[in-house]
């Protein structure tokens, strides 16, 4: 394993991108922050920009306005970068698939690396489905 | 005007403080604000046009997923106004269940704001302790619903599941244990002196104000406007049982945040009653449905932000409605920031923002297209290339299946 993804796995940093979700799914992850859950412990954290960032938490359609904008944040975050899409939304585009400000799913515009469905996803398995991700990283 | 814009702030779209995105530009004179403007359309989804290809039952689903914090707000909304359409009298026990789901929704509800306020005051604690005792409120919801949020419980006619005389008890307990919580969070966020001094006097709404922009919910009743669609229109179970709505006077963030407070112990008032009130008891949950005649209905529920509204046309021929118009309540609160930012410091313009519990998911029905930028979206080029790698994509994925078929046989 390079140097680079072993020190990506030490403690993640995470940055939220919302592309037009129903705010379900942004208040899980925050959810998973507060004491219940509390990630923090694992050392993960919310990055207050997408330059400090190891990884992409994108929710929601990605509508036609935010396609730029999650772009240039995928392109400012240093590589190798970690891109989860949480929710029904961003994995396939749910309920919202067959609408005209749909541009997404999140894997036409920027490269996903996990994928973890459900409307919303509950914490639980937003935690699992990283951990998942990282025991496959070794 | 344009002379005194002397530095613009912009904040968002990408904001580590939001969840959700949203671009404010400030216009600063020192630290001073002297205009605001609000540039909205990142999270429009287009609902109100998916509605009209979507079954009037699939269509209590999508308008769930307008926001996720009102996610019942909008199916009682959208299932009043079938209901006032067809002129159907759900049955007793599904009101109670209704009024049920929309007070415990406003509970997490407020409890999310007050810990999101402390949260953009950076007074993490705050933040903290509310979204622990949100927790349990959470567990009563999968508890009677099966689901965390998005609770698909509304359904025309009624609603979808029942609530079994044995979680009765329990929730009654979680209920008493919240309770003695958030009397505990109130007296400490009210009595802090931290907060009163960052949020005593600061972005102030004059009853006049209110009345201008034509804000409802908390905003309104915290400046003295006494407006309650549960009280002055009532539906489901709201005039069955005791219950007062809270006003207060000032009109600034401190008071927005004290009737929120008040507001859950209502809640709970009005949740314990429904309680009792379907305990032992049985009835029917759902009173069937067989078409939707033509004509046009209105339905409201007070959310947790003020009045949802929903309108829906139906022609009597198809099975989804000919129009369905949505407004929410933050597309009126969420202006007011015209009269309450303008002066203050950009400290304190974040909270005053938050102030209003600003639900962009909700409001944002409209998008305005800019065709020089739509073009630059999708220019020649891209739409080529875009093109090609469909087919190419097409192509592996027909090969896969092609493979899997000649490896079957």
């Amino acid at each position: 394993m390079s140097l680079k993804l072993k020190a990506l796995k030490k403690s993640l940093w995470v940055y939220h991108v919302s592309g037009g979700s129903c705010n379900n799914c942004d208040i899980e992850i925050l959810d998973l922050l507060t004491p219940r859950f509390d990630v923090e412990r694992f050392g993960i954290i919310l990055a207050a920009s997408p330059r400090h960032a190891d990884v992409l938490l994108c929710t929601g359609i990605v509508n036609k306005k935010c396609v730029e904008r999650v772009k240039e944040v995928y392109q400012q975050t240093p590589k190798p970068c970690v891109v989860v899409a949480v929710g029904t939304c961003s994995c396939s585009g749910g309920i919202f698939r067959d609408g005209y400000q749909m541009a997404g799913p999140l894997d036409k515009i920027i490269p996903v690396d996990v994928y973890i469905p459900g409307c919303p996803p509950k914490p639980e398995s937003i935690i699992a489905g990283i951990v998942k991700f990282l025991k496959e990283l070794k | 005007m344009v002379e005194n814009r002397k530095v613009i702030v912009p904040i968002g779209p990408y904001h580590p403080l939001l969840e959700e995105p949203e671009y404010f530009q400030l216009y600063c004179d020192g630290e001073e604000v002297v205009d605001a403007e609000w540039i909205a359309g990142y999270n429009h989804r287009g609902i109100e046009k998916l509605s009209e290809s979507k079954h009037y039952d699939q269509v209590t689903f999508l308008v769930e997923r307008i926001c996720g914090i009102c996610s019942t707000s909008h199916p009682i909304a959208y299932c009043n106004s079938i209901e006032d359409l067809c002129g159907i009298e759900i049955p007793e026990r599904a009101k109670y269940i209704r009024s049920i789901i929309g007070e415990l929704e406003r509970l997490h509800s407020h409890l999310l704001w007050v810990g999101l306020a402390g949260h953009f005051l950076g007074y993490n604690t705050v933040f903290m302790w509310a979204w622990k005792y949100r927790e349990p409120i959470l567990d009563m919801f999968e508890m009677i619903t099966g689901n965390r949020n998005h609770y698909a419980m509304l359904r025309i006619g009624g609603v979808r599941r029942d609530i079994e005389d044995e979680d009765v008890p329990i929730l009654k307990k979680t209920l008493s244990e919240i309770k003695d919580k958030v009397k505990m969070l109130t007296e400490a966020v009210l009595d802090d002196p931290v907060l009163s001094a960052r949020l005593k006097g600061v972005g102030i709404l004059t009853k006049d104000d209110i009345k201008n922009y034509g804000a409802v919910g908390p905003v309104a009743r915290a400046s003295g406007v006494d407006i309650d669609v549960r009280r002055d229109d009532p539906y489901a179970a709201y005039n069955l049982v005791e219950w007062k709505v809270i006003t207060t006077e000032n009109g600034d963030v401190f008071d927005k945040a004290v009737v929120r407070l008040l507001e859950c112990f209502e809640s709970i008032k009005i949740i314990e009653q429904c309680l009792d009130a379907i305990y032992g008891k049985k009835g029917e949950i759902w009173k069937e449905v067989r078409e939707i005649i033509e004509g046009e209905g209105i339905g409201h529920h007070e959310a947790p932000r003020g009045e949802v509204f929903h309108y829906v046309r139906s022609d009597g021929n198809t099975t989804s409605p000919v129009r369905h118009k949505i407004r929410a309540p933050s597309y009126v609160n969420i202006p007011t920031f015209k009269a309450s930012c303008i002066g203050e410091t950009i400290s304190d313009v974040c909270i005053i923002l938050a102030g209003v519990d600003p639900c962009y998911c909700c409001t944002e029905r409209i998008a305005v297209y800019d065709k020089d930028k739509n073009k630059k979206v999708y220019d020649f080029d891209q739409l080529i290339k875009k093109s090609i790698e469909k087919t190419e994509k097409i192509k592996k994925e027909l090969g896969k299946e092609g493979k899997l078929w000649k490896h079957l046989l």
